[in-house]
């Protein structure tokens, strides 16, 4: 075994003589003579995969992720890139973090069930809901389980998801195919200048809507304004209401509980991910009447032997392990990780830093967006509303041709309409707004 | 080996205290200050406020008073915890591959270039046509595989409504099959441990739209009748699924598409030594047959004259994660593979097999089933399997999974993967065999060198504290 090119596995450690001592034990002379695989279906190991070093893989996805064009990214649309702090990196890759798994052995594994224990905590604190477990994949697959709940705890009364016409169209897809298992439908409400347009809900929903589901921000990035109607028209059709954010518009925005949220979902990776090309957190919030419907890992608190404070996971009924096809979910794997990220991230804005995040990103969208306005061939934000983070500009000229010409000048920005494009602020990309407006000057011609 | 775990206490009820027990902070959010009305925001929010030393400690505390690969063996079956390379870390940090997964392809040359070749990685690896990798974990591989089957048998006109898994099989698989609107028919396994063959033909039907199969099967054990069997599901119409927990035993002497696979997922945490991260992310890539390529989710990624762009397939199933799935953890599953090679996965295999029969050969405990590849299933008998287990954490070893499967009494299914050697297969087999050999009351005793002594298990259940709100 050598540190560079190997004949075999650099991470196996045997040397010859141990293999050799191994075999003899054994009493077979090499280790094919182990397998048991019949000749017909038995492969040459010929893959035609060659063995790198280090240093040249190093080399080739460097020079391959160079192939990258460099632009400076005003991009959000559900995937946010916040600025991370050095900690996050250096204590989440502590490799007695990294390199466990799930706490099947709780008594040596206290460390990760505490860090999960208290994320579970901050998404309590943010959501004013009781319940969270530890991590769902990611936003969408949050919402399609959080149906799935609605449906269960309602499918006396009916089987419809009531969802905004403005979803992301891959949330969409990711929600469609989880609940199509259970012949559940979807719905779409219609939007009023970017907002929930109450009188549509109130024209869709009927006995056979289990959940109304409703963004905060809203994907054009306006801040909805009838939270608390959308409760209770939920409530007054006995139906849930599930309602999407992210941790960072958490921390600002209504508390879900004072809206009569029964189920919180979203994105929390906008807090220890940074950009990481759509990877995600998925939060999972609810209210203790549907604890044992709850998809995915839970967290809790016992006593050891000598009655200390203990934690483990719980109510480990509910999951794929122990209820098979009859679990909450078939989750297993999660993002536990991610999660140690976005609680040493939160925990090191604190409340403070946490609400001054927010509130920047309801300034520099207003700022940035009154900046565009100016120049003319250009209305922005395109909606009467506050904003968090982003907001739509219209555009005279083919908002095609915008951004392309916006590339040219190194930005990168959504386009979301023949004559409309996305544009997204925060603590990563801020230093460059004044660049951005002049770019959006240069290229009105 | 004898390990004493870290363990800070503090009083007589608690160790490292909770943040909110070194902070609690109380803001009023809104205001004056505010830029939004007071209607749109919440009245107030409480969060530690600590300092950046203050945290640092904390996270490095709780870190002491976990267990992990690094620390020592942990040969959970079905998990393949291996050596997490460190230099995948460097490249999956590389902040130029950092990039918005809405970027046009033309700009976004790089990842997909890297999506592109581990997807014919993977191809490759396990014999199948065309790979996905946006399913984010192995249990959405498994949902993605069977929606994929559910829409070619739909696209067919094929009326399908079962899916047959063996009783041994992982609870995912029926927790999938059930998600995806299909009635479970499970298999009772055969004496020798392997799929009663006689059983399936009397379980598939017109009705069948898949098996699902783990091979090498949950004790270790190769299905050594799988042409027969993928014959018997395909006679009916039906499809046959790869559960790839188990790939490790296979890399570069079998693959699943030259056995009458269909459909695949694979367990890039497992097969391909991505951190477990305490549970997650892992990412769970599924490969299918050609004639299943046109139902996989969208977008896939193809390589053109013009370079690598993105395409949705005719009959796409859509998606089953809002994006490309989990990107970091792709990135370290390409490095991995190139690393190791056709030699090094030939390799991998090779070791994960001698260390599983090694330290079988070393233990006092019977194995009943064999020849068993990566993989074992031990009896603890007479004694309870879990009780052994929380013996040997005094050993600094982590012990295997317990009580499952099902089929073995006791079962403690040991996985060692290939990167033990045989002075650690020697201490596991060392720890196994001194719980084993433990009276009852020793045993009862145990754990006690970990940071928690015996947890107590129904006290969390039947008393649900989930938040550090209900321990004020």
């Amino acid at each position: 075994m050598t540190n560079g090119h190997t004949d075999g596995s650099p991470f196996a450690p045997h040397t010859d003589e141990e293999t050799a001592e191994m075999l003899d034990i054994l009493g077979v002379e090499q280790e094919a003579d182990l397998f048991d695989i019949p000749g017909d279906v038995a492969f040459d190991g010929k893959l035609g995969i060659d063995s790198r070093t280090e240093q040249e893989i190093r080399t080739e996805l460097s020079r391959l992720f160079g192939r990258n064009d460099e632009l400076v990214e005003f991009m959000g649309r559900g995937h946010y890139a916040h600025y991370v702090p050095s900690i996050v990196n250096h204590l989440s890759l502590r490799a007695e973090f990294l390199t466990s798994y799930t706490q099947y052995q709780p008594e040596i594994t206290q460390g990760f069930l505490q860090v999960l224990f208290e994320y579970q905590s901050m998404l309590v604190e943010l959501t004013g809901l009781p319940i969270a477990n530890c991590s769902m994949y990611d936003a969408a697959t949050s919402l399609a389980e959080a149906s799935l709940l609605a449906n269960r705890v309602r499918s006396t009364s009916g089987d419809t998801v009531l969802v905004p016409e403005q979803l992301r169209s891959g949330k969409r897809s990711v929600l469609e195919n989880y609940v199509a298992g259970v012949d559940m439908q979807i719905e779409t409400y219609a939007m009023d200048d970017g907002n929930a347009s109450i009188e549509d809900i109130q024209s869709v929903v009927g006995d056979e809507t289990v959940a109304i589901y409703a963004e905060n921000p809203t994907l054009r990035g306006t801040i909805e304004e009838s939270l608390s109607e959308i409760g209770a028209i939920a409530h007054e059709n006995d139906a849930l209401f599930i309602l999407g954010s992210d941790l960072v518009a958490l921390s600002l925005l209504q508390e879900p509980k004072s809206v009569g949220a029964d189920v919180v979902v979203g994105e929390a990776g906008v807090l220890g991910l940074g950009s990481s090309y759509g990877m995600g957190l998925g939060i999972f919030a609810t209210k203790e009447e549907f604890l044992r419907q709850v998809p995915g890992r839970l967290v809790g608190v016992s006593e050891d032997a000598d009655d200390r404070r203990a934690y483990t996971l719980t109510l480990q009924t509910r999951e794929q392990h122990i209820r098979k096809e009859r679990a909450t979910s078939n989750i297993c794997t999660n993002q536990a990780w991610v999660a140690l990220r976005t609680a040493i991230h939160t925990a090191w804005l604190g409340p403070d830093g946490l609400v001054s995040l927010a509130e920047d990103s309801v300034t520099n969208a207003a700022s940035l967006a009154s900046d565009i306005d100016e120049i003319s061939g250009y209305r922005a934000p395109v909606h009467d509303r506050h904003h968090f983070r982003e907001f739509v500009v219209r555009t005279d000229q083919p908002a095609t041709a915008i951004a392309s010409d916006l590339e040219a000048e190194g930005f990168a920005v959504h386009v979301v309409g023949e004559h409309e494009l996305q544009v997204c602020i925060t603590d990563v990309n801020v230093h460059a707004a004044d660049e951005l407006v002049a770019a959006f000057l240069e290229v009105r011609q | 080996m004898i390990y004493e775990q870290a363990r800070y206490t503090e009083g007589e009820d608690k160790h490292e205290p909770l943040l909110s027990e070194k902070d609690d902070t109380t803001i009023n959010v809104g205001g004056d200050d505010s830029p939004l009305p007071d209607s749109l925001t919440r009245d107030e929010l409480s969060l530690p406020a600590l300092s950046e030393p203050e945290i640092a400690r904390h996270y490095t505390r709780l870190s002491q008073m976990n267990w992990s690969i690094e620390s020592g063996p942990y040969p959970l079956g079905s998990c393949t915890m291996k050596y997490n390379p460190k230099f995948t870390e460097d490249i999956a940090a590389d902040p130029s591959a950092a990039i918005h997964p809405d970027r046009r392809a033309e700009t976004a040359q790089g990842n997909l270039g890297m999506l592109y070749g581990l997807q014919e990685f993977l191809g490759t690896i396990g014999g199948m046509d065309a790979v996905t990798l946006q399913p984010p974990a192995g249990a959405a591989g498994e949902f993605t595989g069977i929606l994929v089957a559910k829409a070619y048998h739909e696209a067919h006109g094929n009326d399908k409504s079962e899916v047959i898994i063996p009783a041994s099989a992982h609870g995912t698989n029926f927790a999938t099959a059930a998600m995806a609107g299909y009635e479970v028919v499970e298999l009772p396994s055969a004496e020798d441990g392997r799929v009663d063959v006689d059983a399936l033909e009397a379980a598939v039907s017109e009705d069948t739209a898949a098996l699902m199969l783990t091979n090498p099967n949950t004790v270790g054990l190769f299905e050594r009748d799988i042409v027969e069997i993928a014959e018997m599901v395909h006679d009916v119409g039906g499809l046959l699924y790869y559960d790839g927990a188990n790939l490790n035993a296979l890399l570069g002497r079998g693959r699943p598409g030259d056995m009458g696979f269909d459909i695949m997922h694979y367990n890039v945490h497992k097969t391909f030594a991505t951190p477990h991260g305490g549970g997650g992310p892992g990412a769970g890539p599924v490969g299918v047959v050609e004639k299943l390529a046109p139902y996989l989710p969208s977008p896939q990624v193809e390589q053109t004259d013009n370079g690598f762009e993105l395409f949705e397939p005719e009959q796409s199933i859509g998606k089953v994660h809002g994006f490309s799935g989990n990107w970091l953890v792709l990135i370290k599953a390409y490095a991995y593979i190139a690393r190791l090679g056709d030699e090094g996965l030939l390799d991998a295999s090779a070791k994960a097999v001698l260390n599983a029969n090694y330290l079988a050969s070393q233990i006092d405990l019977e194995v009943p089933y064999g020849p068993f590849h990566h993989e074992f299933a031990a009896t603890a008998g007479d004694r309870d399997a879990a009780d052994l287990a929380k013996r040997m954490l005094d050993f600094g070893v982590h012990p295997p999974t317990t009580k499952w499967p099902e089929m073995v009494p006791e079962a403690m299914l040991t996985e060692p993967t290939e990167i033990e050697n045989q002075a650690s297969l020697d201490d596991l087999a060392e720890a196994f065999n001194i719980a084993f050999g433990d009276s009852e009351d020793a045993i009862q005793q145990a754990p006690s060198r970990t940071t928690a002594k015996r947890i107590d298990q129904a006290s969390a259940a039947r008393n649900p504290r989930l938040s550090w709100h209900r321990l004020k």
